[in-house]
């Protein structure tokens, strides 16, 4: 995206980092549980709550998580990493410091390709991936004088992902996030619910001449919570730097907020207020060192990623590129899609789903995970239309019966009495009535009005009430007419 | 007949197999002692019932032919190991009132094996100290020489204290920079740091988390072997607990020296090294080679770095370990009109002035713009000294020091007052062990003109404890150091 300034054309540089939880069944550096939903202060361990004599230990399950997270991103996984203390004063983080890794994490570069709405894609370079301990939670809201404290936070397991400044438009970035969370979605990982908060994002955004390589100063925003927020602010503060700079002042380096309701940022923090947060290594922790034979051994635990999955659609079920992003940017998605498209016509499965079925799941406010549709039912109901056994038209009214019930489209078809009729004696009858019926309309059809064929096939079908073979019956006027 | 409370270890454990003496009479034997020497303020928690009640268990052990290997001794627990439900502060006003609702490791292990507890015992705040005189609770006095108020050391000198004044059958300690062999060296008891990963650090109060190490502080070198043995082992509780093999260590005992090399350092012989140190040094040198060990010569080049760079990375580590007391959710809160204030009021009011030291050093090393001319310095010499060990354990096995520059001093010694520095430079001959992560053990080996302790070290490879409780067996059998009865 380029901003058209007073002077000048202006770029946007920016760069995101986001925060996710890993899913786990508990925090890292402590037994506790991290499930969601707690009672205030329910899932603390006297590690989390920072006790004197307190140890942390690392959780050898959210390290599988973070090689697979690094694997996804198409990362080197840094057989080295260290842990170390960031060193900071705030009643939500009850040691007086974060666990993280700061000079050496356990991912390094990667990649991510985006899919942009002009049907381009574009790659995202990944700085580097770490893993650390989130915070408590300090709830202002209760009492006007009183600050109360949750720590079922203090201590679940993040993902740190950090992008290098390679966005130039808010809608790659939003393309990003939405990508970055099907794959962290696919791989089980990270749940990406930003509304949550188990993926939060911080936006660092600077502009430039347009053509420049110039790095200039950068703001950070952060927390924004959802992609359409990130896309807000991305562009509002970059309008904001090309005023500052038209106007001949110069941007200062500070943490800004983004504020939902006006869209526009504000200052929480100047660099002079930049805490100094000591980092050191954490004594606690021995370094992390991982085997060439654990890192294959995750690898060989990869799922099917979206971009593969995509590809294969296209190539091998012969779906539309759109198609196939659209099936493939959520892996239940695509999941229920292939269990379907089964031995069926795969486009012809994909076409339903994209219809109907995502216009029931809509209507009904379900999951795909409780639609009363099966996977296997949308398939044979995909074939019923195929093999003649009842036309498309028919197809829609059992589905909505399928989607009532959720019974099989050929018990539907068979207690209903829907099958198609194609046997040709029972149609040629229908056709000779309403041949015999409409005199005036033969006459003026070998009159030349050849355009009273679609009137005769409806007709036709209205007497079979739908049942009859809309090939045959064409098949058979045809005859009868000419 | 000797008083049962000046029993060793092993000596108590035979009283009780044989029916001498019930752990009830020695536990009240301890208490009634503990009440009568309350002077020497080594305790700061005295817990009877808690003793008595673990000594009838162990009486019916006894009877029952189930006792556990350390059944019946009553232990005396350095105040920075956190006891459940027993008050726990690092002799700290910051954690008035802690009780902690968990065990470490280490006592745990202890009381398992059927130890009991008379009582916390006074330390250095925080452990922060060479002469216990930081703690809330005030200085303990050293039991030799009641009269001149002397120091026991520390920072484990209420425990040094406590075991030398026979007010427990023998205590834990901690060692960061010297706290358990310094002290042991002043109260002329012994004392043994194991290797750094041999014993959990969970649950004891944390002061420098890559220098702490548990160990016993206890009347002789066999009692030291006999609690190592319950005290040590891998903690998954403990990242840096190491998993090795707890060999044990009373098999080392009284095992000839013969041919083993003792490493003499040059470096630990400064010009103007105390004369008397300097003779007990010579006479420990002296036993070992008469009884077959071959005396070599090492150096061990970057020692004189070793107080600078122990004054860097312990409080740095020790800054940012303490920031947890924030008066938030245990102990001390001075209340404020903001969460800054109450930060600043509670702290203020609950560090005391060594651990407020200590807090200020280690913020400014860790900053921006400093940290690499201090800590990561520091770091980079950590490894050269730890380098100057490996190469000198290819020369020898074990190495003989003097465990301090000095015997006890006068409580309240204006020198040191004057400048910290002074204190500090009592850790000389101690804060490379910790720095390198090695074992090293301190015993009683004679006394200066005035009749006061001097203390022998020896140092020994990572995880050869072994070889350090051979040496020090073969010392303390020739020495013939006189404890206090």
């Amino acid at each position: 995206m380029i901003i058209e300034g007073k002077e000048k054309k202006w770029e946007i540089v920016c760069g995101l980092e986001i925060h996710c939880q890993i899913i786990s069944e508990s925090k890292i550096f402590s037994g506790a549980s991290t499930r969601f939903g707690a009672d205030a202060n329910e899932n603390v361990s006297f590690v989390d709550a920072g006790m004197p004599g307190m140890l942390p230990t690392l959780n050898r399950y959210c390290v599988h998580q973070a090689v697979k997270t690094g694997l996804g991103l198409r990362a080197k996984i840094n057989k080295f990493s260290e842990f170390s203390r960031k060193n900071y004063f705030y009643a939500d983080m009850p040691t007086g410091y974060q666990i993280t890794q700061f000079q050496y994490p356990i991912v390094g570069e990667g990649v991510v390709t985006v899919d942009l709405e002009d049907g381009s894609s574009k790659d995202i370079r990944i700085e580097r991936m770490h893993i650390e301990q989130d915070a408590g939670k300090s709830i202002h809201d209760i009492d006007s004088r009183k600050t109360f404290i949750d720590l079922n936070r203090a201590g679940v397991g993040l993902m740190e992902i950090v992008t290098k400044p390679d966005f130039r438009s808010p809608e790659e970035a939003g393309a990003f996030l939405k990508k970055l969370r099907s794959i962290l979605r696919y791989l089980g990982t990270c749940d990406g619910n930003m509304d949550e908060g188990s993926m939060r994002c911080d936006v660092n955004v600077s502009v430039r001449p347009a053509g420049s390589d110039e790095l200039r100063t950068r703001c950070e925003m952060k927390n924004v919570n959802s992609v359409k927020f990130v896309m807000q602010a991305i562009e509002n503060e970059a309008r904001r730097h090309v005023e500052v700079y038209e106007n001949g002042g110069t941007v200062e380096q500070e943490t800004r907020q983004f504020d939902p309701i006006s869209g526009q940022t504000k200052v929480m923090r100047k660099k002079e207020f930049a805490h100094d947060y000591r980092y050191f290594p954490e004594p606690d922790l021995p370094p992390l060192v991982l085997t060439d034979e654990y890192i294959k051994q995750v690898a060989d635990e990869l799922p099917e990623l979206p971009d593969a999955k995509k590809a294969r659609f296209v190539e091998k079920l012969g779906l539309t590129k759109y198609d196939a992003m659209v099936i493939c940017e959520n892996k239940e998605v695509a999941d229920f899609f292939e269990k379907a498209a089964a031995g069926h016509d795969a486009k012809k499965v994909a076409n339903w789903l994209m219809g109907d079925f995502f216009a029931m799941l809509k209507r009904k406010n379900l999951t795909i995970d409780e639609s009363p549709v099966s996977a296997e039912n949308l398939g044979a109901l995909v074939e019923l239309i195929e093999k003649n056994v009842i036309s498309g038209k028919i197809a829609k009214d059992v589905f909505e019966i399928m989607s009532e019930t959720g019974d099989a489209p050929e018990k539907i078809v068979e207690e209903k009495g829907l099958k198609q009729v194609t046997d040709t004696g029972a149609i040629e009858a229908v056709v000779d009535k309403v041949i015999a019926e409409n005199p005036d309309k033969v006459s003026a059809y070998k009159g030349g009005k050849t355009g009273l064929m679609g009137w005769f096939v409806g007709q036709v079908i209205k007497e079979s009430k739908g049942k009859a073979n809309p090939q045959i019956v064409n098949r058979l006027l045809a005859e009868k007419l000419n | 007949m000797e008083k049962i409370t000046s029993l060793t270890v092993h000596e108590t454990l035979d009283g009780l197999k044989n029916k001498e003496f019930t752990a009830t009479e020695l536990t009240a034997a301890y208490i009634k002692e503990m009440e009568k020497r309350r002077a020497l303020n080594a305790y700061v928690l005295e817990t009877p019932e808690h003793a008595l009640k673990q000594a009838e268990e162990a009486d019916r052990r006894y009877r029952d032919g189930t006792a556990r290997v350390l059944e019946g001794i009553p232990l005396g627990i350095k105040d920075l190991f956190c006891t459940k439900d027993i008050r726990t502060t690092a002799c700290s006003r910051i954690l008035d009132g802690f009780v902690p609702p968990y065990e470490s490791t280490v006592t745990a292990n202890l009381f398992a094996a059927g130890a009991s507890c008379l009582g916390k015992l006074n330390l250095d705040e925080f452990a922060m100290g060479g002469s216990n005189e930081t703690s809330c609770y005030g200085p303990v006095v050293n039991p030799w020489q009641e009269e001149r108020k002397l120091v026991p050391g520390g920072s484990s000198g209420g425990s040094a204290a406590a075991v030398a004044a026979n007010i427990c059958a023998a205590a834990t300690g901690t060692d960061t920079g010297g706290s358990i062999r310094q002290p042991s060296a002043f109260c002329g008891v012994t004392g043994i740091k194991p290797t750094y990963g041999r014993c959990s650090r969970y649950g004891i109060v944390a002061f420098a988390s890559s220098l702490d190490q548990a160990g016993p502080i206890a009347k002789d070198v066999r009692d030291c072997a006999l609690l190592l043995n319950v005290m040590a082992g891998y903690d998954h509780r403990d990242s840096t607990s190491v998993k090795a093999e707890v060999p044990d260590f009373t098999k080392a005992l009284g095992q000839s020296v013969k041919g083993l090399k003792v490493g003499i350092p040059a470096e630990y012989r400064p010009a103007g090294l105390n004369p008397e140190i300097a003779a007990c040094w010579d006479r420990g040198i002296e036993i070992l080679k008469s009884a077959g060990a071959e005396i070599v010569n090492i150096s061990l080049p970057h020692t004189k770095y070793a107080l600078a760079v122990y004054y860097i990375i312990a409080p740095a580590e020790a800054s940012s370990n303490l920031a947890r007391y924030d008066g938030l959710r245990y102990g001390l809160r001075v209340p404020g009109e903001h969460l800054d204030n109450m930060y600043i009021n509670t702290r203020s009011a609950g560090f005391g002035k060594e651990v407020k030291r200590r807090i200020m050093i280690g913020t400014y090393v860790l900053s921006a713009g400093y940290y690499d001319a201090y800590y990561l310095k520091a770091q980079k010499v950590r490894r050269l000294i730890r380098d100057d060990f490996v190469q000198a354990f290819n020369r020898c096995d074990v190495i003989l020091t003097p465990t301090a520059p000095t015997p006890a001093f006068p409580i309240g010694d204006n020198s040191m007052k004057e400048n910290p520095i002074n204190m500090w430079l009592n850790d000389v001959f101690t804060v490379s062990v910790n720095l390198a992560g090695l074992p090293g053990l301190s015993l009683p080996a004679g006394l200066s003109g005035d009749g006061l302790p001097l203390g022998l070290q020896l140092i020994g490879r990572a995880f050869d404890e072994e070889t350090v409780f051979k040496a020090a067996s073969a010392i303390e059998k020739e020495c013939g150091f006189e404890r206090l009865k």
